[in-house]
This record gives structure tokens, C-alpha cells and sequence, in this order.
């Protein structure tokens, strides 16, 4: 999307993030925006057979998801998703993944109970 | 007199091929050698390449070289180098026809067999998900909402809506692999009251055709999702991948 539509996009996401989580819950990775890192997981990567490539590269996302010590990081599609929940379980960084319609739906009060697969134990029975 | 640094080469070498491709040959001669694409580049450092040198290998005509590396496979196309780099060079164009250059039987089994069932259906699936098989999950997974979900009883994802305000479409893992998880999303489109749709056809969200550098199955797949949004009349094409 910030490739197709540019930055400005990207803000009103933070703004989605921010009224979701909160403000004292939000930290923005860096560097970010436009000069942020690729995943690893897109342009075929995740279907190529390339495994070990893939989590070298994946690497750089992994160690800045790191620096942030947040507890979950929001993926904006699958093929991000796939990816950065794959790096916290080979390189073990204990991060949650999740899609942000999880976190909308659990800050609506919403989100059923079979919808929680990306939960870590601290937020997985809120609100049921 | 103008002086010569180093020797031309007289054949037709790959890079200037690839110039005449792109626009503004993608700025491929206008490097500055400064490297700040390989130091924030993820994939520096793998097969032994960075983005700078690849671009250097292609100018001083190493075709072979280029062409017998799998760092293009290596690329996710991140854009990132054109971002940082002060003379807009786009690597990811170079990287793009390097793999178009690969013989198709010869490009990554699993980005070529994702294409290939991609093409099969209509619904543009890399799992090769037929439209009997995607009504069948949607509606299977809508129905146990209405019939477990408090306050969700009501609950519908529309599919060939005519005159929906929204196409959404949906990456073909979801159905197939973790249905539940496509359930969010109907929600706050539901409590948003937006007028959406999913489509029978060109739903899948992927395009590994795009991925494999195969122009022809690129085009089909994005012509067969044109096709399927226009067809139903929607306004907006919500992307999701």
C-alpha cells in the first residue's frame, strides 16, 4: 500500500493502531515509513523454496521487531504475517503476529472465540 | 577528446536490452556507486551480492554471472534501494527481468506451481481453489457465526453482490488454511455498514504469476480481477494482500 499509495496511507493506519491499542501501547519501529525494511516474505520468497535465504534476510525485521520489546507486532497482510510469525518462532523472539482486524475486532469487543489463534495467553480470554 | 574508460563491448550486453525495456531505461547507467541501496538492503550479504553490485555486474556486461546467481530470487522487490538512492534507480525492474530471463522451467518450482494453479481457476487462486469450494467455506463459516455468535445472528458476507460499493478479495491461504480468521473482517465491514461483496470470480487476493516474472499469466490473472470487479459493478476493489 505505501508503495502503491505513498506514506500518507500508512498514517491513517497509525491512527487505526493507535485508537485500537492505545497510545501508551504503540511503538513505531525504526526506521519507518518509507525507509522501513522488508519482511523477507514477498515477491515469492515464502513459496520459493528458499528457506534459509528467506530467514537471513528476514533477519534485519526480526532484530528491529526485537528492538521495539513490544509484545505483538501487527502484519498487514498474510504474506507479511506468514513471515514475521515465522522469524519469532525460528530465531525465538517470543513476539506475538497478528492481522490488525484481530485487534479491532478484540478492542470492539467482538472477536469470538475460534479467532484468537495469534493471541499470546495476556489477551487471549479478554472479553470472552 | 572525451576519454574512454574502459573497453565497450561490442555485443548487445544484457543491461542495455533491459534499458530498452523500461522507462527511462530505469536509470540503469546513472549509478553513483555511493552504495546506499546495499547498506539498507535486507538481502546484502546473500549469494554474495548487494544490490550495488548487481547493478555494477550488469553494467560492465557480467551477463552470465547475473544469470547464474539465485540472489534475483532473492529481491522482494521492497523497493527500498529507489527510495534511498539519489538517482531513482530502479533496481527491482533490473531484478524483475533477470528472473524473466530464467528459462520458466528453470524459476522456483513453488513461486511457478503457485502461478500455474493460479491460472486454472477463474478465482485466480495460487491453492487452486475452485468457486464451489470458496462458496462452500464462506458460507460454511457465516453460518456458524449466525448460529454461535451473540449479536452476530444476523451475520453475511455477500457474495456477487451486484452494485456493491466494495470488491474485497481475500488471500487464498485464508479460505483454505484458517478460515476463522477471515470472520474479523466481515465483522467491521458489518458494523461499519459498508456495502460489500466477495466475487465468485478473480477473488484471490495473490498473483504469483507476477512473483515468477511470467508477463502473459500476470496480465491474465489482473484481466480475469478487472474482469470480476467491473462485472459486479463495484466502485472500489479493496485489496487485502
Amino acid at each position: 500500500m505505501r508503495k502503491s499509495l505513498g506514506d500518507p496511507v500508512a498514517e491513517e493506519l497509525r491512527f487505526v493502531v493507535r485508537s485500537v491499542v492505545g497510545e501508551e501501547n504503540f511503538v513505531d519501529m525504526l526506521p519507518n515509513r518509507s525507509n522501513n525494511f522488508c519482511c523477507g516474505g514477498g515477491g515469492g520468497f515464502l513459496q520459493s523454496g528458499l528457506a534459509d535465504a528467506r530467514r537471513a534476510y528476514g533477519k534485519t525485521k526480526f532484530n528491529q521487531i526485537k528492538a521495539t520489546n513490544a509484545a505483538y507486532c501487527i502484519t498487514p497482510c498474510h504474506n507479511c504475517h506468514a513471515q514475521i510469525h515465522d522469524l519469532s518462532e525460528h530465531y525465538e523472539g517470543g513476539y506475538q503476529t497478528v492481522h490488525l482486524w484481530t485487534l479491532i475486532c478484540l478492542s470492539l469487543g467482538i472477536l469470538g472465540e475460534n479467532e484468537r489463534e495469534y493471541l499470546g495467553s495476556d489477551l487471549a480470554q479478554v472479553g470472552l | 577528446m572525451a576519454i574512454e574508460i574502459g573497453r565497450v563491448k561490442e555485443k548487445s550486453i544484457f543491461k542495455d536490452r533491459i534499458m530498452s525495456l523500461l522507462p527511462d531505461g530505469g536509470n540503469l547507467n546513472a549509478c553513483l556507486t555511493c552504495g546506499a541501496c546495499s547498506s539498507g538492503c535486507p538481502a546484502t550479504g546473500l549469494e554474495n551480492m548487494d544490490p550495488r553490485k548487481f547493478l555494477r555486474m550488469a553494467a560492465l556486461g557480467m551477463d552470465e554471472e547475473i544469470l547464474n546467481t539465485d540472489w534475483a530470487w532473492m529481491c522482494t522487490g521492497c523497493q527500498r534501494c529507489i527510495h534511498v538512492c539519489p538517482m531513482r534507480i530502479d533496481i527491482p525492474a533490473l531484478i524483475f527481468q533477470v528472473r524473466k530471463s530464467w528459462p520458466r522451467e528453470k524459476r522456483p518450482k513453488g513461486i511457478r506451481g503457485s502461478c500455474d494453479l493460479a491460472l486454472k481457476h477463474d478465482t485466480c487462486s495460487a491453492m487452486g481453489t475452485s468457486e464451489e469450494d470458496w462458496h462452500f467455506v464462506v458460507e460454511d463459516v457465516a453460518a456458524e457465526v449466525r448460529e454461535t455468535q451473540e449479536g452476530f445472528e444476523d451475520l453475511v458476507a455477500p457474495m456477487d453482490k451486484r452494485g456493491a460499493t466494495f470488491f474485497l478479495n481475500q488471500n487464498s491461504r485464508e479460505p483454505v488454511t484458517e478460515p476463522e480468521e477471515m470472520i474479523p473482517l466481515w465483522k467491521i465491514l458489518q458494523k461499519v455498514g459498508a456495502n460489500w461483496t466477495y466475487g465468485s470470480k478473480g477473488w484471490a487476493a495473490e498473483n504469483y504469476c507476477m512473483f515468477l516474472a511470467d508477463d502473459e499469466g500476470w496480465e491474465r490473472i489482473i484481466r480475469t480481477k478487472v474482469d470480476a470487479v467491473e462485472e459486479l459493478g463495484c466502485k472500489v476493489w479493496l485489496n487485502t494482500e
